[in-house]
């Protein structure tokens, strides 16, 4: 899922200050199960901007609502009127359904959340980066963990000499992903493929090959 | 072995001379004076000068532009390329930039993360890893082509080596490792700092188990410890080095304005011990801002003169 994290209140009111009426919006799908910009987490962030108003004597009306999700078009049929109110949008989305309420919608839109990765639930509270959708998964070749995402060098043949421990050079706190992979194959009895050289990736379907778009016109409603 | 490009390096190990290695990093501004300097000292100890590329991840005048330099000094560079920094069109053409300046040797590594610099909210670029940019300058050496296909007009002539760290984790691909690398086109290796001369050996042990010693010119890393806070430093946090107590502890031990000369005395015993270590076939002794030593251990390791080739 996508994991975003609430910026900084201050941040969000610098943003907001100058408008008369704002609706913080939240989308209840991704960032809701990380608890950072769902629904109910939209509602909060409201009533805090309300007393952040109070306090800094500033005459400000502040909404919620929220979807389901804010990056697909039929989920935003009934925002009509509470959009329609706001003379701008505090969009808890992550950056995509931040630019898609933009888009449906000619008025100021600030993103409540920075996106922060592609990640997994470790725990309660806890996520983790998976995926940097590169468009060209090659994890099966590496016993299931994935470099390009988990090494900081996305070093193809690795450890790279900086690998102590079992942890990455740039912090203790970071697994090295090429222990893992190690530890991986060895389980798998799969470390005889170790040594084979993976080569030069093709980064063209990654960003480098510019904004990607997928098309299924086998499910394309007809028109 | 027989030398297949004009790299002197290549040469000295080709004629079965141990090889002798040091190297300098550029400095932190565009005055040359320091980097000649440093040379100068040096020169007629090794047989070539690695210089290094942005190391630790801090700015500095770049690799090539000193390479240069000390190639119009008539010194033998070996210009190390990390792939933290460029991209697959900024490698080759660098590359292309050394062969134009008759630069025949290249270190191809990977280069420390950008958080240990002075640019830790910059971009890393990784477009290839360390021994895919082995692979690239064999290729645009051996096959005369570039990544994309296209013919190379006097291709290059690299003598292309790597790095390698006996000493990281995880231990049991550490042999392995080098296999990879050895057949990714590596053909020496300069080490990681040797300090767990057992360890080394161990995996030494598992190097010529594999035959890989002659596959591949092994060089041992080695730099002279300052005194017992650099042994301690070195030991806590320098990733993936591997300093022994009683490394440490010696120079502990010693009287303070005697360390560093202890320093150097355990590194030309390492270096002694060393030679007789089978398929050790030369020694890149890294001085940090320590130049004007590397003389006096190579006189004292019993490695000069130098050969001439």
């Amino acid at each position: 899922m996508i994991v975003g994290e609430q910026k900084p209140l201050e941040e969000l009111w610098e943003s907001i200050k100058d408008h008369k009426k704002v609706l913080v919006f939240g989308c209840n799908t991704c960032v809701a199960v990380c608890q950072q910009g769902g629904n109910k987490e939209a509602e909060i962030l409201a009533s805090m901007l309300r007393m952040k108003a109070t306090q800094e004597g500033v005459e400000i009306e502040i909404k919620d609502s929220g979807i389901e999700r804010q990056c697909e078009h039929e989920f935003f049929e009934k925002t009509e009127e509470d959009v329609g109110w706001a003379e701008a949008v505090l969009s808890t989305a992550c950056g995509i359904g931040v630019q898609f309420m933009a888009e449906k919608y000619p008025k100021p839109v600030y993103p409540g959340l920075n996106t922060t990765f592609l990640g997994a639930v470790e725990e309660l509270g806890v996520y983790t980066e998976r995926c940097q959708a590169c468009g060209n998964c090659k994890v099966g070749k590496f016993g299931g963990i994935c470099p390009v995402a988990r090494c900081a060098k996305r070093v193809l043949n690795g450890p790279c000499g900086g690998s102590t421990n079992g942890k990455c050079e740039i912090s203790k706190d970071v697994d090295c992903a090429w222990q893992l992979i190690v530890d991986r194959l060895k389980l798998l009895d799969k470390l005889d493929t170790y040594e084979e050289l993976t080569p030069i990736k093709d980064w063209s379907t990654d960003r480098a090959g510019g904004p990607r778009k997928l098309v299924r016109e086998d499910v394309q409603h007809d028109s | 072995m027989t030398a297949k490009t004009p790299s002197k390096l290549e040469k000295i190990l080709a004629a079965g001379h141990y090889a002798v290695t040091s190297e300098c990093g550029p400095p932190r501004g565009s005055d040359p004076a320091g980097i000649v300097e440093k040379a100068e000292l040096i020169k007629n100890h090794v047989d070539a000068i690695n210089i290094t590329d942005n190391q630790t991840s801090v700015c500095r005048t770049c690799s090539l532009a000193v390479c240069i330099r000390l190639k119009t000094m008539g010194l033998e560079p070996v210009l190390q390329m990390v792939t933290r920094d460029r991209n697959r069109i900024a490698l080759q053409s660098d590359i292309l930039g050394a062969a134009h300046w008759d630069i025949h040797n290249i270190l191809c590594l990977s280069g420390d993360h950008q958080s240990f610099g002075d640019c830790s909210k910059g971009q890393n670029v990784h477009d290839l890893d360390s021994m895919q940019l082995l692979q690239t300058v064999r290729q645009m050496c051996d096959e005369g082509k570039f990544l994309g296909g296209d013919d190379i007009k006097r291709p290059p002539q690299m003598f292309a080596g790597a790095a390698a760290n006996p000493f990281a984790d995880p231990f049991e691909i550490r042999v392995p490792r080098l296999a990879k690398k050895v057949k990714a086109g590596a053909e020496f290796i300069q080490t990681q700092c040797i300090y767990n001369l057992d360890k080394f050996e161990e995996w030494m042990q598992g190097v010529r188990d594999r035959g890989l010693h002659e596959e591949t010119a092994i060089m041992a890393g080695l730099t002279p410890m300052k005194s017992a806070g650099m042994a301690r430093y070195m030991k806590n946090r320098v990733p993936g080095m591997d300093v022994p107590d009683e490394v440490v502890q010696r120079l502990a031990d010693t009287p303070k304005d005697k360390q560093a000369e202890e320093g150097i005395k355990m590194c030309i015993e390492s270096i002694e011990r060393l030679k007789e270590c089978e398929g050790v076939r030369g020694f890149h002794i890294m001085a940090i801002e320590w130049e004007e030593k590397v003389p006096e251990i190579v006189e004292a390791a019993g490695l000069y003169p130098r050969p001439e080739v």
